[in-house]
């Protein structure tokens, strides 16, 4: 009849519970067995795989400071090493317009994109809709179109407005391609940011702009550069659409690298001097993003 | 120095109510504290009064001025946040300095206001570090402070203790009660922990499922809890309930019958009592040791923190707390009888509310303003 | 105490809406018109080297596609592409990020050379291994080969889609590595611990702790890995031209051979139709994968 009851949990079950001691010390098993070996072997196995597989990087590197006699001749590290090959290359005044024009594409994709973004992801992290997931998942699904879809379409429309084989029209296509990962990554970024810091700014008088201009973008910094310098890196090495809506006037270094595939573009010291001035930079931004670079392309599902 | 008024406001997230109605009058110069437990509202409300959330209907109104429409800034209000909120980029003068950089002050006086706010928070030695350069208790005093340079009508302050330690938390209570007296202004306050509600509020409003459950001071709550939530809420430990039957109930008490099977009669107002099966609350600190009490139990644990003990007894399938003097000398499996004073009892009918007592407590209407507590709002 | 303060406020809303407009616009326009434009020439006969006599074929073009072995033997090679590729990655992934996660000198340094294949240009990657590598006479494989007694192997002629696939899984399995190796990080050292202390040993730590816990950032990889390989084109626009015979020609390539050599552009389309819904079946995974994470 009585339904008596208290609201005050037992504080004491906490108290008598006390672990058998002789459970804790049992199976305590050495965590390293035999250092020492352990440790040579880990360090000639792991720099051994990762020698090999950025051997032909480093090959390409090496021949490209021979000259084309010992490159074609058989493997050796032994060789004289000369700038020619990088002169040469140099002397064609046209690597330097596929350079420039590489340059060009890529940060004037990855500025245009990033100021169409910024705005979007602002409003996606602190101004959340109920459509605002929504949004998001189909900006991804964008990108899962296979570029050779339409691929046609594409070069019709650019043949029809002056586009191919202008920087313009690259420039249009890598600011779309990269827009939907762009967006994604400064939203986790953006997301990341305490909400309060934005909210006392507002409390302090701060108008939207005022907001993004002192708080957001100042904070949020690093995360802007690394998303910008993916985005330099995907446009930097697309070879789809520069293969396709590119001829001369506009192709970027993925096509002129490209030209060396004919039997007539055969040196191999020149073909490796030019690519590993292409590569270079691009290798460099790599290296230094790679932690944000697996949140960008991943969706911020791996982090 | 400003008033508040609250008048039926509504909060709806997406077609839930998550504040129902409340109407609230905040006086000049008062401290008031919201408390409730986790998602009882009393942030949103807090949120709504700052400005950073819309009201979905209702009226706020500051010195009579409806400002639902006014942006946060030009409210003039202040905010402390419960993470801080500090802009980790800038140093404490610059976030001290903020918000008067952006209403265009002049950089001298910006100087100026900021030292002044500074020198009451002790914080001049601190001026140039940034925020990650600092401890807990520091930043929490510049976030303090970067309101304090606001000169606000009215501090609004979200839980702003609950990231410290147990120490510096008793210390920032006392600070921020000098505060409160040094700076003169209204302050509003939000916090899970009643003892932050009892220790610093003229004001207390306790809030539950978005409903305003009793306003008033906090030895008001603590001897004329309008219903058996608050009761449980205000008080620590928290106060015992015991299921008991009525017996007769008359407009100058109500006898009951306890656990034991003993009756007592309780000095409340029974005369429009209609209920058979009430519950009786009793404090711990209001139960006591006496061999010919009325209730009895077995005692199952011990806490000795000195000064008090606290005895968990078990009375039938109820675990009671009873705060007992520090020189008690029972033990575990004890089984003692217990009594209480019969005014500081409460009876809650079967709706869970409270029988008014017979005699107000002499304290109740204890306030450092003798702002009467009114206004039981809430709807249901 | 719980805020449910990241929804409602609908006084945002349209602030929300106008922000994401430029965004959300370009894209819907960057998609529908386009793939608009490929449904509607695929029903098309429309060839760029017979202007003018455009007219409508129904599904002519796909009935022609359908039964152009041409076809059938690029899907061929596109999934033998895509899976050879996809499993070389994923495991030799798993398999390395184990590796170059435990501790030993040089570890960074190591790390950073082993993932460097991913920033090279397809372009460059794919030359280099033409000409250095697989190169018949001269390249470093037919020396090794020439070092140890064997007959040379001449890669693009004899195994034209097995060197594809190589160069191709050369370039994603760092990217596999990069991904795992992150997905690894947050692995809870405690957990660990706790399983050694409950006498596990490396074998299954392995199997019961690492490999569960990657799980996800493998299903990440293996999705979004098929998205970029079901469209390889570079490598083999620059090697083998899709050679010899159709043997390395994957549907990219045959879209763009019909489009840009043969100026089928209602052929052309209708391909780029048949890859979009193979992409998409593989993209549904995917957003539905990234969703989930968006819940938590």
């Amino acid at each position: 009849m009585t339904t008596l009851k208290t609201k005050q949990a037992l504080p004491a079950e906490g108290h008598l519970a006390t672990a058998p001691a002789s459970e804790v010390r049992a199976r305590h098993t050495p965590l390293v067995p035999s250092a020492g070996a352990r440790r040579v072997w880990l360090t000639l196995l792991g720099w051994g795989i990762a020698l090999l597989i950025f051997f032909p990087i480093l090959w390409m590197v090496l021949t490209g400071f021979k000259s084309e006699a010992e490159a074609i001749a058989d493997p050796s590290l032994i060789f004289s090493p000369t700038l020619e090959s990088y002169i040469a290359v140099q002397a064609r005044a046209d690597y330097f317009k596929f350079a420039l024009n590489s340059v060009v594409v890529a940060f004037g994709s990855t500025l245009l994109a990033l100021v169409i973004a910024i705005p979007s992801a602002y409003a996606m992290a602190f101004l959340p809709t109920r459509r605002t997931k929504g949004t998001l998942l189909w900006m991804l699904s964008t990108k899962m179109l296979p570029p050779v879809g339409v691929l046609v379409p594409i070069y019709l429309l650019f043949r029809d407005v002056g586009l191919l084989d202008t920087r313009t029209g690259l420039v249009i296509v890598y600011t779309l391609m990269n827009l939907p990962i762009v967006v994604w990554m400064l939203y986790t970024f953006f997301k990341d940011l305490p909400r309060d810091i934005l909210e006392a700014g507002r409390m302090d008088g701060a108008s939207t702009l005022q907001e993004v201009l002192y708080l957001l973008l100042p904070l949020t910094l690093p995360g802007i550069a690394s998303t910008g310098l993916l985005s330099v890196i995907l446009s930097w090495n697309e070879a789809f659409w520069s293969l396709n809506l590119t001829s001369s006037s506009a192709a970027p270094l993925t096509a002129y690298i490209a030209s060396f595939s004919s039997p007539e573009g055969l040196f191999w010291a020149k073909l490796s001097a030019a690519s590993t001035m292409a590569i270079a930079p691009i290798l460099v931004f790599g290296w230094l993003t790679q932690k944000q670079m697996v949140r960008g392309l991943t969706f911020g599902a791996v982090k | 120095m400003a008033t508040l008024q609250l008048h039926n406001i509504v909060k709806r997230f997406e077609g839930t109510e998550v504040i129902k109605g409340v109407d609230l009058e905040v006086n000049d110069r008062e401290f008031v504290v919201f408390v409730g437990p986790s998602g009882c509202g009393k942030s949103t409300l807090l949120r709504m009064i700052a400005g950073l959330e819309n009201a979905t209907s209702g009226d706020i109104m500051i010195d009579g001025k409806r400002i639902n429409e006014v942006g946060p800034a030009e409210r003039g209000l202040a905010m402390v946040f419960q993470s801080y909120a500090l802009y980790p980029h800038m140093t404490v003068e610059d976030n001290m300095g903020f918000s008067l950089k952006l209403a265009g002050v002049p950089k001298e006086e910006r100087r100026r206001k900021v030292r002044e706010a500074a020198s009451i928070l002790q914080l001049e030695p601190l001026l140039e570090r940034k925020p990650k350069a600092l401890s807990g208790g520091q930043r929490q005093r510049v976030a303090i402070g970067r309101a304090i340079v606001r000169n606000p009508s009215i501090f609004l302050f979200d839980e702003p203790l609950s990231n410290l330690d147990a120490a510096l938390r008793v210390q920032m209570r006392i600070e921020l009660a000098r505060l409160h007296e040094e700076l003169d202004a209204t302050m509003i306050y939000v916090t899970h922990d009643q003892i932050e509600a009892m220790t610093m509020a003229d004001k207390i409003v306790v809030l539950q499922g978005g409903v305003v459950e009793q306003v008033g001071s906090p030895m008001e709550l603590y001897h004329h809890p309008r219903n058996r939530f608050v009761a449980g809420f205000i008080g620590s430990p928290k106060m015992n309930f015991l299921a008991v039957e009525r017996v007769d109930a008359g407009p100058d008490g109500v006898e009951v019958r306890l656990p034991g099977g003993e009756t007592c009669t309780v000095p409340v107002d029974g005369s429009s009592l209609r209920d058979d099966a009430l519950t009786l609350g009793i404090r711990p600190e209001h139960l006591e040791l006496d061999p010919q009490g009325p209730l009895s139990g077995r005692i199952e644990v011990i806490e000795r923190l000195g000064g008090v003990t606290s005895l968990y007894v078990r009375m039938q399938d109820t675990l009671i707390t009873v705060s007992a003097d520090g020189n008690v000398a029972s033990r575990v499996g004890d089984t003692l009888r217990f009594g209480f004073e019969r005014a500081c009892a409460h009876l809650f009918d079967a709706e869970d509310l409270a029988l008014p007592s017979l005699a107000r407590h002499p304290l109740a209407g204890l306030n450092r303003q003798d702002n009467r507590a009114s206004s039981m709002a809430g709807g249901q | 105490m719980s805020k449910t303060r990241a929804s409602g406020r609908t006084v945002g809303g349209l602030r929300s809406l106008s922000l994401q407009a430029p965004a959300v616009t370009l894209l819907l326009l960057w998609m529908l018109v386009p793939l608009g434009m490929t449904v509607w020439f695929s029903l098309q006969r429309y060839n760029l080297l017979m202007p003018g006599m455009e007219s409508f074929a129904g599904l002519e073009n796909y009935e022609y596609l359908f039964t152009d072995p041409a076809l059938w033997r690029a899907m061929g090679n596109t999934l033998l592409l895509v899976g050879s590729v996809l499993v070389i990655t994923v495991g030799g992934g798993v398999l390395l990020a184990v590796l170059f996660q435990q501790e030993f000198p040089g570890r960074g340094i190591a790390r950073v050379l082993a993932i460097s294949p991913f920033f090279v240009m397809p372009t460059v990657s794919a030359l280099v291994w033409k000409n250095m590598m697989m190169h018949p006479s001269n390249g470093v494989l037919a020396w090794l080969a020439g070092v140890f007694g064997l007959p040379a192997v001449d890669w693009f002629s004899s195994l034209p889609l097995t060197s594809i696939i190589i160069i191709v899984a050369w370039q994603w399995l760092p990217f596999a590595l990069l991904i795992l190796l992150t997905a690894m990080q947050s692995l809870d050292e405690d957990q660990v611990e706790a399983a050694r202390m409950d006498g596990a040993g490396p074998l299954a730590i392995f199997f019961y702790i690492t490999l569960p816990h990657l799980k996800r950032a493998i299903s990440v990889v293996i999705m979004i890995e098929m998205i970029f390989l079901l469209t390889v084109f570079a490598e083999i626009y620059v090697t083998t031209s899709g050679g010899p015979g159709l043997a390395t020609t994957n549907l990219a390539f045959l879209i763009y051979i019909q489009a840009l050599l043969d100026f089928d552009v209602g052929l052309a389309s209708a391909g780029g139709v048949v890859a979009i819904i193979l992409a998409n079946i593989v993209a549904i995974f995917l957003v539905r994968l990234v969703a989930r994470n968006l819940e938590s």
